[in-house]
């Protein structure tokens, strides 16, 4: 039960003695016009249209400046993923950029690694300093030893800089510890990934199916504007999560699965469609192969298989079936974002792929469509020299066979010395906190402390860049350039992201950053443009696109073309067979299951929990638990527990616990929220709490780190992507 | 006829994401620690049979505003639309109008007056919705004016099951919450 604000009445009572006291006490009012309201003046004297970098959703904004400072930032209108509309973050944005917290200057380190001790440098020193380690590296160990790790649209400078230098060592964790595994999973079945922002067109769906998501908490603007007009429609909603989510409290069934074993009950779903003959039969005899074998191999699924190891009723499990064939086509078993979980991911993002298949959601109406893209011609660069070696990503003599990307844990793990194919000695760290963003954050350590040079390029002082030799401190997302932004969606568009105010303190673009460093490097084939204007304005006009356009709109809109069968498209699937293979012969040639196979995941034991983490609507990643405006409204994480658990354990609501995993790895104390909202044998924690960087005055301390308790990963054979709820934690009371 | 501004808040599409809270803490440069938009959640049952509720939350712009009927200096009053403002300079910071408020959505602001909601009404002036209905993104906040019987307000409140803040104060709140 929230407090009231009746309740807060006595506490703010104290603090309120002294006050102004009006003149004219004695008189009914008068002075304030009573038909002219006054204006708080938040509107600035200047609005620039930008886009968002608060999460990687990259919402066009409207930046308003007051004073020189940005003041208020609002949604853009004319941005097809804003439309006017901003999530917390993006309102939080002024919460960056005036972090007082952030990095100031250039430093380079003077303790050891991790003991964020720095000296204040200039840039010609710490630039000088940067590139004279690179080259050495570069002619010591080759270009390969040195790899990127990398988040956020400001990193496409440093990966021009790294593809320069001659490595392709690009690693970010958005892949193999977030989406990767999705992404692989829909590829192998429609031919294409899902994408980000993701094709589903929930806006006009008739029955949405979260499996583990959690949209609204998870806030993708597009998406939750889009889920709220489809639930005000009357669209249904099924919701499987341990956790009674915010989506959950919206859903006509919540299905509060034991985690792990999602793959039985959509095994279990794909029986009920396929012996009721609910499913697509036309669609799928058109544009599908492997039907015949799909039915063999969950002729034996049934919800009463399913309920021995979901916990799900039989009943619930044919009724929700029903549910979402009786919408289809316009029915959408959401693909999810972060999918990285037990190891099989790949295969339960395929059997959700292969059940969208069944009811036919594919390039239709309410379920994906297709999506298209203004097309921008790359600026022309010469060919980048060329690469001899592989990415040491993978342990020797082991093949991930559908990794389509670098796996950023790899990476780490060859930066242990002598354990990968070859040797990692350097890294370049852009805007991506990887003591939170891996799992195994002591062998990040490890890594951390063998390299020979690490730079970091940051915003604000996260735990990783008290690791850096060097300290570059970038300009925010409000104060530079950036590269144009143009996703495939279902509106076409090219976006710009421009300075809205000068740099603060000494900080520099990235563009700027990278193009100085490929100075020093001899690398300035690579960067031939005078400004990040003049290169804009020529990948603009190579598109038909007016620079000048972008910078008074912040966008163009381009051409919408069919994205789906009701729009006239006529799909084309990028597969080996050129149709939707629900069997997959690519995964049977790699030795894999052409059929997703349940397999069971162990379960915690007595006294024990699973550790499931994800987010709250106001925070992305670590990175804005600093931030203070946001703050305001959420300013730290609790550890989520079933109440009679809580009394079991005689631990009571609101004190401080520590969670304590398999491994002796701790994290807390952290404040103790006993709920019937979650499973007996789960808990829960808001991803980005439990920081302990010094430089973080305002995050550290607070809460308790997820990330720090993720010290096992079931590593997905299909692509290698580190599933991470495979964590099993013990609570114990702090006494004060 | 004058307007009459209120507000509906449809519990339907609300995700409790508090964008309606640091959308009015930009718009009104609201001192930090304090805000007059808040979000209640509210869950009940057991394991596993739960409801949940959200709803954003504000001042009502009550019809009969108990807050003005008390305050003993003048300094709550009614403005356009039915819309009540404190004059900063009149108030001493007595309080009277918290306790007036059925509705808690009164703080004393750190110059020592009262402050709440305004409706934004110097947004609504001049033709824009408040900062917080604005920005929504889930559309779940609609302003308008119960007076105009085209309103997409006057439309939802006719057609949708709804409930207010504590009606039995008597305080007749124009915030409506859609269920």
């Amino acid at each position: 039960m929230p407090l009231t604000r009746r309740q807060f009445l006595e506490v703010g009572a104290a603090a309120a003695g002294a006050g102004s006291v009006g003149s004219g006490l004695l008189d009914n009012w008068w002075g304030m016009d009573p038909s002219h309201a006054p204006d708080p003046e938040t509107d600035g004297e200047k609005v620039v249209p930008t886009f968002c970098e608060m999460c990687f959703w990259k919402c066009g904004v409207l930046a308003h400046v007051k004073d020189g400072r940005v003041n208020k930032i609002t949604g853009n209108p004319k941005h097809p993923l804003s439309g006017g509309k901003l999530c917390p973050r993006g309102i939080g944005g002024t919460g960056l950029v005036n972090d007082p917290d952030r990095l100031r200057r250039p430093l380079v380190r003077t303790g050891p690694r991790g003991s964020e001790q720095f000296s204040p440098v200039s840039w010609e020193t710490a630039l000088d300093e940067v590139a004279g380690r690179l080259l050495d590296l570069r002619d010591k160990h080759g270009p390969e030893s040195l790899a990127l790790f990398s988040h956020g649209y400001g990193a496409s400078w440093f990966k021009t800089l790294m593809h320069a230098y001659g490595t392709d060592n690009l690693a970010a964790p958005s892949y193999a510890q977030c989406r990767g595994s999705r992404e692989t999973g829909f590829s192998l079945t429609f031919g294409a990934p899902v994408g980000s922002p993701e094709t589903t067109d929930l806006r006009n769906s008739r029955c949405i199916v979260l499996v583990g998501s959690h949209l609204g908490e998870n806030m993708h603007n597009t998406q939750v504007q889009e889920f709220a007009d489809a639930l005000d429609a009357g669209a249904r909603l099924i919701v499987v999560d341990p956790r009674f989510s915010t989506a959950a409290g919206k859903a006509d069934h919540w299905l509060p699965i034991r985690p792990g074993t999602d793959l039985a009950l959509l095994l279990a779903w794909m029986h009920v469609i396929l012996s009721e003959r609910l499913y697509d039969a036309e669609y799928l005899a058109e544009h599908a192969v492997g039907l015949d074998e799909l039915k063999a191999w969950v002729a034996d699924k049934t919800p009463e298989w399913a309920f021995v190891h979901t916990g799900l009723e039989p009943d619930r499990i044919r009724t929700t079936a029903r549910m979402m064939a009786s919408a289809r086509p316009a029915s959408l078993i959401h693909p999810g974002r972060r999918t990285a979980w037990y190891g099989d991911d790949v295969q339960r993002t395929r059997a959700i792929a292969i059940l969208n298949a069944l009811l036919g959601s594919w390039a239709r109406h309410g379920g994906f469509y297709v999506p298209s893209s203004v097309a921008i011609p790359k600026f022309p660069l010469p060919a980048w020299p060329s690469h001899p070696a592989e990415p040491p990503d993978m342990p020797p003599g082991v093949v991930y066979p559908f990794a389509s990307k670098v796996l950023a844990h790899g990476i780490r793990d060859a930066s242990i010395p002598g354990t990968g194919p070859y040797d990692i000695k350097a890294w370049m760290v852009y805007g991506t906190n990887l003591i939170h963003a891996l799992p195994q954050p002591e062998r990040t350590r490890e890594a951390l402390e063998a390299l020979e040079f690490m730079v970091a390029i940051d915003v604000l002082p996260a735990e990783i860049v008290g690791f850096a030799d060097v300290v570059l401190p970038e300009a925010t997302y409000l104060e530079r350039y950036d590269d144009l932004h143009a996703p495939p969606f279902r509106q076409p568009f090219a976006a710009l992201r421009q300075p809205v105010v000068e740099p603060m303190y000494d900080s520099r673009p990235g563009w700027w950053i990278a193009k100085e460093l490929a100075r020093r490097m001899g690398l300035m084939d690579w960067f031939p443009w005078k400004d990040p204007e003049s290169y804009l304005a020529q990948r603009a006009e190579a598109a038909g696109l007016s620079l000048e356009v972008l910078k008074r709109d912040g966008v163009v809109l381009g051409e919408r073309e069919p994205g789906t069968t009701e729009e006239g498209l006529i799909p084309t699937f990028d597969t080996p067979s050129g149709k939707i293979e629900l069997f997959s012969q690519q995964l049977a040639d790699a030795g894999l299951a052409p059929l997703p196979p349940f397999t069971p995941h162990e379960q915690p034991g007595p006294g024990e929990f699973r550790l499931l983490f994800g987010r709250t609507p106001t925070h992305t990643f670590g990175r804005s638990t600093n931030n203070r405006v946001l703050s305001e409204v959420y300013d730290t994480n609790q550890l989520w527990m079933h109440a009679g658990r809580a009394r079991e354990l005689g631990l009571e609501a609101g004190q401080e616990v520590r969670i304590v995993n398999r491994d002796g790895a701790e994290a807390g104390p952290v404040l103790l929220k006993a709920t019937e909202r979650i499973r007996q044998d789960s808990v829960f924690l808001v991803h980005g709490y439990g920081h302990d960087a010094i430089g973080l005055t305002f995050a550290r301390g607070r809460g308790a780190s997820d990330a720090a308790l993720v010290t096992q990963t079931a590593i997905d054979p299909v692509m290698g992507g580190t599933g991470m709820n495979v964590n099993f934690v013990r609570i114990e009371g702090v006494t004060a | 006829m004058s307007a009459r501004y209120g507000m509906a808040m449809d519990t339907r599409r609300c995700v409790g994401c508090k964008a309606c809270v640091l959308a009015c803490n930009a718009e009104n440069d609201i001192h930090p620690g304090h805000s007059r938009v808040w979000v209640e959640e509210t869950v009940r049952g057991r394991f596993p049979n739960l409801t949940a509720n959200i709803e954003s939350k504000r001042c009502g712009q009550c019809a009969t505003p108990t807050c003005v009927t008390v305050c003993p200096t003048g300094a709550s009053f009614v403005a356009e639309g039915g819309v009540v403002l404190v004059d900063p300079d009149k108030c001493t910071g007595c309080k009277a109008c918290m306790v007036g408020c059925p509705n808690g959505a009164r703080y004393v602001h750190p110059d020592g007056h009262a402050d709440k909601c305004t409706f934004c009404l110097h947004r609504v002036q001049r033709g824009d919705d408040p900062a917080c209905v604005a920005n929504c993104p889930t559309g779940a906040l609609i302003f308008g004016d119960l007076n105009d019987p085209e309103s997409e307000l006057v439309e939802l409140v006719e057609t949708r099951l709804w409930h207010v803040d504590e009606p039995d104060s008597g305080t007749h709140p124009n915030l409506f919450y859609l269920e």
